[in-house]
This record gives C-alpha cells, structure tokens and sequence, in this order.
C-alpha cells in the first residue's frame, strides 16, 4: 500500500474515530483494556442482537495506532455474525503477528500490515482485538457480569 | 558533566527520561562486576578472605549514605527500593500505630507508592486520607498543608520533589512544623535524593525513603532511612535468615539489633556495594553543583522553548530538572515515539501519579527529566525537534 494512503486512512480515523464515545442505553456489555507497554487505555462496549453485532463503541485514552485501528475494526465487524468476526479478528492478529492471513478479508485493516516493524507498537494494534476478542468470549463462557457502570449483560 | 564516565552516551542518544531511572557510570559497573568477579560471597556468615572483603565493602556503605544524606548509619536500612521502604513504613510502622480516624495528609501529585499504600491502609484500619490542595502552579504550601490540619493529624507524607511537576517542597519548613505540632513527617525522597542535598536531620524527617536505580546505581536496592526510636518500634516485613538472634520449639524467638532486623535473607550485595559507589561518585561531583546544571538545563529549555506555540508547558515555575508538556492536539506517546525518531528519550504518560489528572486537568504528559550528564546541546536536539514536529505523524504513522 502507499505510505501516504496508508498514513491518510490511519490519520482519518486517529482524528475523526468511528463510534467513540460510549452510550448508556440496556443491553451493552463492557470491557476495559490497557496495555502493560505503554498507556493506551480504552473502554469498549459491544452489544449483539441474534449473533449479530449490532454496535461496538469506544472510549478512553490511546495513541493514533490504538485509536485508529479501533475505528476501523469497529467499522469492519458491526453487522457481522460473531463467528464472522472471530474469523476478521483471526487473520488480523495473524496478520499483526506475521503470521499467515488473508488480505482479502482484511479490507482497510490492511493498513497495519507492515506495523510489525516497530515491535513497540504491535500491542497499540492489537489492543482493540483483545478487547473485543474478550467481549465476543464472555458470550460463551456466560461471565458476563451485569457492571457497577450499569451496562446490562446481553 | 562527566559524560565520559556512562558507557550509553558513547551512543548518539539522549538520554531524558532520569525520573525513571538514570544511566549507570562505568565505576559502579566495575565496583559491581568486581564483587561477582572477585569476591562472591554472601554476608555475615563467612570466615574466609572473600567473605570479609565482602562484609566490609556491604557494611561500609551504611556509612556512606549516612554521610550523603546526615543520619546515623544504623537509621539506614537497604530496602529493593522506594516503593519497598515506604511500604515499610506504612506497613511496618503506621499499621502498628495508627488507629481508626487517624488523619494522614498526602496530595494528589504524589506517586502511586505514596499513595496505594496509605488507600490500603485506610481499608485495613480506617485511618482517613486528606489531600491537601495545590496552589495554582500544582505546587504545595506549608500555607495550605497547615490549613489541612486538625488535631487528628498523625501523619505528613510528600514527595520532596514531585515526579511529574517537579516542584520541589520546602521539607525544612514542613518538617519543623511537623516536629512542633508532633506530626510524622514520612518523605519520599525518589526524585530528590539523587538531585539535590538532601539533609533528613536538619529537616526533622522521621522516614526518607529513595532508591538506588535513580542516582547512578543500580536497580533493585533503595534506602529506608527513619530516626532510631521509630525504628524500635517498626516490626519487619519479612522474616527469616540473617534477622533473628535465636527460635526455638515453643515459637520464642528474638529479633537482632536495627537495621540488621529489616533485612532478612540474603540481600542484593552486589547493589548495595554498588549504591555505595554511586554515592560516591555524586558526592564528588557535588550535590550542589548537579542542581545548579539541571537548573541551568531547564532554565535554558523554559527560554527556548517559549517561541513554541503549539507546546502546553505544566511546570514553566519548578526548581528541578523536569519539563512536562504536551504538543496541543498530539497524544504523549505519539510524541514520544516522535522523538525517539531522533534518538531522544523521553517518557510518555501519567508517570505513576495518577490522581494529578484532577489537578491539572489532563492524564497524560510527555515528561523530560534532566540529570548533570545532560547538555545544552541535548537540550537543543529537543527543541529542535519539536520545532519541527509539523511532520510528526510523517514519523509516527
């Protein structure tokens, strides 16, 4: 990709993010994320409808790498089936990580694809899939948890 | 100043990030390798030539950082670190002492090893915390601690300089204030022991707690100084080997003599001896003489960086080596790992104190913290580097 798309697309949803700023509306359920390596520290609320995403949303503190790839994971995975979007988190990790992935699935994400040289920032992209990854994850293991916050369990 | 002596500035680097912790002089690295080199052993226990030379080097430095700081060697206790002797002192001493509704005065600059303690005991015994206010420059005053006081107040424990403002708090005055009205007066000394003279007697502290890593030594050994009589009445933390004068079957047991009772099982001998090195070598140089460079540092950086417009400054009015500022409209770490670009480094966050975001209204700061190894040329690369941080996410993204 060209380094200035690439920088554009990144820039646009650093300055302009996709569904930042949480809601207190019912049937929400919400995590928390930060990192260990630096003070990216962003809270996510997901609700699903059916094994449909219907919203994800963000809020908090975190760089231009963190915020961005939130915005346009969020952008990707709304409308998603939850095993769709375990599959788009798959391959973005992989992908994050070196690993084998498939372009063609990624769409816009596929601007992080060279983040892997600048090791320091890997935790920065990832961060918006471990959260996620943990919303999605709380839906089988059944520990969601209604929150102080007032975020009601799916 | 001595540059010469810190085997990382041979590399094109700058080095400003001192708050976290500071570069290691060549001096204490050998001091250290020549105890794993030469004499490995542990303390107190053998008969042989290694094993003296090593008690005598590990006990010396009692001496030295009494001599440093103006307490009695035996009112000085090796400790991991900072956060160790603090927790030392809550746990060890005001848990012991201090008793529901009990008032403990602390503010909301102050690390999180000054404060998370203090929250814990507060659940543990229901003393009650009070954070005395900041003026307008986020710095403290005897002025507005005093009108904190009530005669509930047991306890005064500050950061004599602060990590993120670098403001530095006026311990003599606090402290004879304390002494008059019979506070504790309990200092972390962090982020001043290793810039400034520091003098626990003439203040009238009763703990100073600071750490080995931040002053040229290295990492994992700090210093718990407290006057003798509290002392006698601090209980450990940690019990075993090297602490206890006898046990026995019906669990009688005595404790030996202070501070040996605080230090049970073997200790970072290697960094207690080469703390006593690194104390040395900022002796001297001149504990005067490393505040006056840092203050030139900054005073030369506040002129400089002034003609930036985009710069918010936190701490235009502190008297210490620490600058924290952001770039409007650029989060710390983006800026931070800008810098790093040019080989500065820098630190990017909420530096630990993280309820000073209710006082100066932002979470986040880039934090520059100078040390005498320091330049104006260093100081240079920095502004010029932020001058010319239209390209920032050029560097970044």
């Amino acid at each position: 990709m060209d380094d200035n798309l690439r920088r554009e697309i990144i820039l646009d949803n650093y300055q302009e993010p996709f569904h930042k700023g949480l809601v207190d509306e019912d049937g929400y359920c919400k995590v928390n994320t930060s990192s260990k390596s630096c003070i990216d520290n962003l809270d996510f609320i997901l609700k699903i409808d059916c094994g449909i995403i219907k919203d994800i949303r963000f809020d908090g503190e975190a760089c231009a790498i963190s915020t961005s790839a939130s915005s346009i994971l969020i952008r990707k995975l709304i409308g998603k089936s939850v095993e769709e979007a375990k599959e788009i988190l798959t391959h973005y990790k992989n992908m994050i990580n070196e690993k084998e992935y498939d372009e063609n699935i990624l769409g816009e994400l596929n601007v992080y694809d060279e983040i892997y040289k600048q090791p320091n920032r890997k935790n920065c992209a990832l961060l918006p899939d471990v959260a996620i990854e943990k919303l999605l994850g709380g839906l089988n293991n059944g520990s969601r948890k209604n929150q102080d916050d007032g975020f009601k369990t799916c | 100043m001595n540059r010469e002596d810190f085997p990382m500035l041979q590399k094109d680097i700058i080095y400003f990030d001192n708050g976290a912790t500071t570069l290691k002089p060549k001096c204490v690295i050998d001091k250290m390798n020549e105890y794993y080199l030469h004499h490995t052993s542990n303390i107190h226990r053998g008969d042989y030539d290694a094993a003296i030379q090593t008690n005598e080097l590990y006990d010396g430095v009692r001496n030295i950082i009494a001599q440093f700081i103006h307490a009695n060697p035996e009112e000085c206790i090796y400790t991991s670190g900072a956060t160790m002797s603090l927790n030392m002192v809550v746990f060890g001493y005001m848990k012991k002492h201090l008793k529901k509704g009990d008032e403990v005065l602390l503010n909301k600059a102050e690390h999180a090893s000054n404060v998370l303690p203090w929250i814990r005991l507060s659940e543990e015994i229901g003393i009650v915390i009070k954070y005395v206010p900041l003026d307008e420059n986020y710095c403290l005053t005897l002025d507005n601690i005093q009108k904190c006081v009530t005669d509930r107040t047991k306890v005064i424990s500050l950061a004599h300089v602060t990590n993120v403002i670098g403001d530095v708090r006026d311990v003599e005055a606090i402290g004879n204030y304390c002494l008059e009205q019979h506070i504790l007066f309990c200092v972390d000394g962090a982020q001043s022991v290793p810039h400034l003279p520091v003098d626990f007697q003439k203040c009238h502290m009763d703990f100073l707690s600071f750490s080995g890593h931040k002053m040229c030594g290295p990492t994992g050994v700090g210093v718990l100084v407290a006057r003798k009589e509290l002392l006698e009445e601090m209980d450990p933390l940690c019990y075993g080997g090297g602490m206890n004068s006898f046990f026995e079957e019906d669990n009688s047991y005595e404790l030996k003599e202070i501070p040996i009772r605080f230090e049970a099982g073997t200790p970072p001998i290697a960094e207690v001896i080469g703390l006593g090195e690194a104390i040395q070598y900022l002796m001297n140089i001149g504990m005067e003489n490393i505040h006056k460079h840092e203050m030139e540092l900054k005073k030369y950086l506040l002129e400089k960086v002034s003609s930036i417009p985009n710069l918010v400054v936190y701490n235009q009015n502190s008297d210490s080596g620490i600058f924290s500022f952001n770039i409007d409209g650029v989060f710390a770490q983006d800026t931070s790992i800008y810098l790093n670009h040019y080989h500065i480094y820098v630190r990017a966050g909420n530096h630990c104190a993280k309820l000073l975001k209710d006082e100066i209204g932002i979470k986040n700061t880039v934090r520059v913290s100078m040390y005498f190894y320091n330049t104006l040329e260093d100081v240079d690369r920095l502004v010029d580097a932020l001058k010319n941080s239209d390209n920032l996410y050029q560097i970044v993204l």
